[in-house]
């Protein structure tokens, strides 16, 4: 089931949360919303839920406007940021609630209980309290009770966001197969990007009440929309360059800004933004375009090797991502000059610099 | 090897030293004293003095009237300490603190109150003695003061209970399809039902020892409107000290194995909680 919500306006006193956001969830699709704290995410979720109710705008369910329906009446499985059990029930008690509102007969609860016990793999804990669990395994007990019903929609709202990291990496894969397993068409908000790309088919991406872009996630990551996007979707070094007849100049290099992207003609300033991976060490000024620089700092931790480099020209601090076989090649250390080119730049349109 | 305190608050001693003179001098010493008092009586003697008719009729009042009157406390408390947490109204404030007045009034006062306004003169027994209640000097007047001392127990053990309540579990429950009435008695009933318990009991304890308002209130007519807590004191003024303490002996061992039963009850309520 598709969920479309239109034109979405929702204010608090006068603070305005979401200022006219429309989103779209194809039928199947796991679909992240992501921003910042207080991007409107959440309200946006509370909204498509039921739990609120917008000021101006529509939420559709496939072709059915249920902008005024009940959330009771949703059919919506929704997931808490800080799983939201019933302390007083069982787990068994708490995936079946959802079942016995719907006066379903005792044996097919138990039989649909114990069908999700095996699929959160917690079939032991059927009689344990809430407070006996950890925090991973009240977040696994409350996707199933949120899906013990077979809603149509799955709704989470940060669902991950309490738990260790490396608890949160197995839920976000387990995440995708219920989703995947269950037919439903999800929709979780993070902060977190990594999260994001690691799991959802679309990413939308907001920002302060609006939708800043959306899209697939190579889509968003390759093609940002705005200097926003760029920072917020990972690490990215900012050059204050000078505009010169068509070119981007950071000192005496030129920027590889990429004949697609706008720049304006004529004279003046703008931020160019470079990824880590797209910035290159070399010993030598080999190319000539580049900026010398010296070596603050590695971190060879990792699959690449992240390299802090000082640009004394500019007082500049930049973060370069090399692999490390190239590390190796160029046996830095510490205190080290060295010479930093640019492969890959981006520029934005002045409107959205910030 | 020296000794290393670990303690972030020093004073253990201390504070131990005066918890345990405290409890000896208030409490331990003048219930020994009222036991050792009884002790003085043969059995015979003792079974005389508290299992006459008039006091097995004190007795059955006030158990029954308390009972009766925590049970209308922790509904009427319940109710008001969910409007204070759960509503914004004008003058909230003031309606909270009125709430700790009756611990505050002396409870004579009270008594006296309440007496007045329902004789069938007064301002509220002249309307309600023609449609047949009395209050005034009745056992109906009994129960009427005891809920009036006893309901703020049940407010203010309630308040902080609903404040804390997880408002997600329910929308979680509203989400998962669950009406209000169900979302009410599946799963905020059970969560606020071992702070309704816990006054309950506060309350109940508290009307088995009242005396103050009921003298004024009740008749106080033996084996009909006397309660046990009158009883003794009349048996006082009749100089018969040793039946007044054993009576008293009797009450206190029934309001012990009470907080006992409800500590359990209480327990029980809250299984759930680690």
């Amino acid at each position: 089931m598709s969920i479309i919500a239109k034109n979405i306006v929702k204010q608090f006193g006068d603070k305005v949360i979401l200022n006219d956001v429309t989103v779209e969830a194809p039928s199947g699709a796991l679909v992240a919303l992501l921003g910042p704290s207080g991007s409107g995410k959440t309200t946006l979720l509370r909204i498509i839920s039921g739990l609120e109710v917008p000021d101006q705008g529509t939420v559709q369910f496939h072709a059915d406007d249920i902008t005024r329906r009940s959330a009771r009446d949703r059919n919506v499985g929704f997931v808490f940021q800080h799983y939201a059990l019933f302390r007083h029930m069982t787990v068994f008690e708490n995936i079946a609630f959802g079942l016995r509102v719907r006066k379903i007969s005792e044996a097919k609860i138990r039989e649909r209980v114990h069908e999700l016990l095996e699929l959160v793999k917690l079939p032991e804990m059927a009689d344990r309290y809430p407070a006996k669990l950890s925090g991973g395994q009240k977040q696994r007990i409350a996707l199933a009770r949120a899906i013990a019903p077979k809603p149509a929609v799955l709704l989470l709202d940060e669902p991950f966001g309490a738990l260790d990291a490396n608890v949160r990496e197995e839920l976000r894969q387990w995440l995708r197969r219920c989703h995947d397993e269950y037919h439903m068409t999800s929709i979780f908000v993070t902060h977190d990007q990594e999260e994001a790309f690691e799991v959802a088919d679309k990413i939308v991406v907001m920002n302060k009440g609006r939708v800043e872009q959306e899209g697939s996630p190579a889509e968003v990551f390759e093609h940002p929309a705005n200097a926003f996007v760029m920072k917020f979707l990972g690490k990215v070094n900012s050059f204050q360059a000078v505009l010169q007849d068509g070119r981007v100049l950071f000192g005496n290099v030129e920027m590889p800004v990429g004949a697609n992207q706008v720049i304006q003609t004529g004279n003046g300033k703008a931020d160019v933004y470079v990824r880590p991976h797209e910035l290159d060490l070399g010993r030598t000024a080999e190319s000539g375009n580049c900026l010398r620089g010296k070596v603050m700092h590695i971190n060879p931790a990792g699959s690449i090797v992240k390299v802090r480099v000082l640009v004394e020209d500019f007082g500049l601090v930049v973060n370069v991502d090399i692999s490390p076989e190239r590390h190796r090649q160029l046996a830095l250390a510490s205190g080290e000059s060295i010479f930093v080119s640019p492969k890959n730049a981006k520029i934005f349109e002045p409107d959205y610099a910030i | 090897m020296p000794q290393v305190n670990q303690r972030v608050l020093p004073g253990f001693r201390l504070s131990l030293g005066f918890t345990m003179l405290y409890l000896t001098v208030l409490v331990a010493v003048p219930l020994a004293a009222c036991f050792i008092t009884t002790a003085r009586l043969t059995p015979a003697q003792f079974g005389a003095a508290v299992w006459t008719p008039r006091a097995v009729a004190a007795y059955s009042l006030t158990a029954s009237a308390a009972f009766l009157a925590a049970c209308i406390s922790a509904i009427l408390g319940s109710l008001i300490a969910w409007a204070l947490v759960r509503y914004d109204f004008p003058l909230k404030r003031y309606f909270d603190a009125m709430v700790d007045l009756p611990f505050a009034l002396p409870t004579a006062v009270a008594g006296l109150v309440f007496s007045t306004l329902y004789v069938p003169s007064g301002l509220f027994g002249r309307f309600l003695t023609p449609l047949g209640i009395e209050l005034a000097y009745s056992r109906g007047g009994i129960i009427l003061v005891m809920v009036f001392i006893g309901f703020p127990f049940v407010v203010r053990t309630l308040q902080p209970i609903l404040e804390s309540l997880d408002r997600e579990s329910e929308e979680a429950s509203l989400m998962l399809g669950a009406s209000r009435w169900q979302t009410f008695r599946h799963v905020i009933f059970p969560s606020i039902l071992p702070g309704i318990v816990t006054g309950f009991a506060l309350a109940f304890a508290r009307a088995l020892g009242e005396y103050g308002s009921i003298v004024f209130i009740s008749s106080n007519i033996p084996g009909q409107s006397e309660i046990a807590a009158v009883l003794v004191v009349n048996k006082l003024e009749e100089f018969q000290y040793a039946e007044a303490t054993a009576v008293a002996t009797v009450l206190l061992t029934a309001s012990f194995a009470m907080l006992a039963i409800i500590n359990r009850l209480e327990r029980w309520s809250r299984r759930w909680d680690s």
